[in-house]
């Protein structure tokens, strides 16, 4: 793993997300949620072969309401793609490795 | 024998395809599993599962994906994580073409990709989706904390989740089109009992709205065509599934729904192709009986493979 996936919350995210000079994705999780953790290994992966061109974090929304608050989150996973401090795209549900790759290329 | 790189690809990674994956792998076929996203499939959004044998006190769905995971992978069945594309059976010898380019000779497939959560198809389903329309309780149920939600269908499915859900919300509108649920009747029982749910009986939903979030549904009574919206935070849909069929040809013969049609031997209009669990044209889509397609469906390609 290149750069891994680091765990962020409400306090941390303005610096980490918002204020990165990288593009950042963010997956929305929580510890309930069968989904987010079929697909955080998935997850892993691309942090390993995209962690140069972008930043992964994850933010836990059991124990961070307010930054999942802002963002009108109701459901898990959601993941953010961040650039220059805006919401580029926002995927909600379970999503395929190839589909994402797809997505975050768009970025670039 | 012609040759190919498989015995036996299995594609999907749900309870049939990992029964089919362990089978075959105890069979020591040359066995691949496709997956497109992660193993798992529907029972990784089930909160609790009582009625598969074995578990005496039930099981969540994301443990049971992760026992029947590790199974395999003690008999060495690989996974792979990718997308099947199309099938090509112009040849003895079958090709499955990957959404990344790639291809796979095999002598025999079973299919396995289940099914998906069919839609309302009603204004306001996608506009909201991830704003208070959800398909998955266990996902999303904990951020309808003091919240009012409809839930749609009367399945187990339906009747279960919205007994999920108010472990959170502070109701629950059961909106049915008939008279009567379909759920096992234990599964009936609790949500009679349950204070938090109020059955709308004979009830379509006919849109959602809200601003941002969903804020209200609106409800048709198909008996009497009265209309009337209830105020709620979130929907939440269980009518049933759909089949994920979209990679297959014309050759596989599918029900008009898009569920596969077999034989008792779990075999598909094309030879050496099988087909096992949810995607199967079957009257039940359980967890046990999607296991028990699998098996068969693995000793009707092992049966394929000698007669070769």
């Amino acid at each position: 793993m290149a750069e891994g996936i680091l765990e962020i919350d409400d306090n941390t995210f303005e610096t980490e997300v918002l204020n990165s000079e990288k593009p950042v994705l963010v997956d929305f999780w929580a510890p309930w949620c069968g989904p987010c953790r079929a697909i955080a290994p998935l997850l892993e992966d691309l942090a390993g072969t995209m962690g140069d061109k972008i930043k992964f974090v994850k933010c836990n929304v059991d124990e961070n309401p307010v930054t999942p608050g802002k963002y009108e989150i109701r459901s898990i996973p959601t993941l953010i793609l961040f650039k220059d401090s805006k919401v580029f795209e926002q995927i909600v549900g379970m999503v395929s490795k190839a589909k994402l790759e797809e997505t975050i290329n768009k970025m670039f | 024998m012609e040759k190919a790189d498989y015995d036996l690809v299995i594609i999907g990674g749900g309870p049939a395809g990992l029964t089919a994956g362990l089978y075959a792998a105890r069979a020591r076929m040359k066995v691949i599993l496709l997956e497109m996203i992660t193993p798992g499939g529907q029972i990784l959004v089930t909160d609790w599962i009582e009625n598969y044998p074995g578990f005496p006190e039930g099981i969540s769905g994301a443990e049971l994906v992760q026992r029947m995971t590790d199974q395999t992978k003690r008999f060495e069945l690989p996974i792979e994580s990718t997308e099947v594309s199309s099938l090509d059976f112009s040849k003895p010898v079958k090709q499955i073409n990957l959404s990344d380019g790639g291809k796979l000779l095999t002598h025999t497939i079973i299919i396995a990709t289940g099914a998906s959560p069919k839609k309302l198809g009603v204004p306001g389903e996608e506009k909201f989706s991830g704003r208070g329309v959800s398909f998955c309780g266990t996902c999303d149920g904990p951020f309808f904390k003091d919240r009012v939600i409809a839930a749609v269908g009367g399945g187990d499915t339906a009747v279960q989740e919205s007994q999920f859900l108010t472990k959170f919300a502070r109701k629950v509108y059961l909106i049915h089109r008939r008279d009567e649920l379909r759920a096992e009747k234990i599964l009936q029982e609790r949500a009679f009992a349950n204070e938090k749910i109020e059955l709308v009986w004979d009830s379509v939903v006919t849109e959602i709205d809200g601003l941002t979030n969903v804020e209200k549904v609106t409800v048709k009574n198909v008996k009497t065509n009265e209309t009337k919206n209830l105020a709620v935070d979130g929907c939440f849909i269980w009518i049933g599934t759909h089949p994920n069929a979209d990679f297959l040809g014309d050759e596989i013969q599918q029900e008009t729904n898009g569920f596969i049609i077999t034989d008792t031997n779990m075999t598909t209009s094309v030879s050496g192709v099988f087909a096992a669990g949810d995607i199967r044209d079957t009257p039940i889509r359980q967890i046990a009986t999607a296991v028990g397609d699998a098996v068969i469906a693995v000793a009707s390609a092992e049966n394929y493979l000698e007669s070769l």
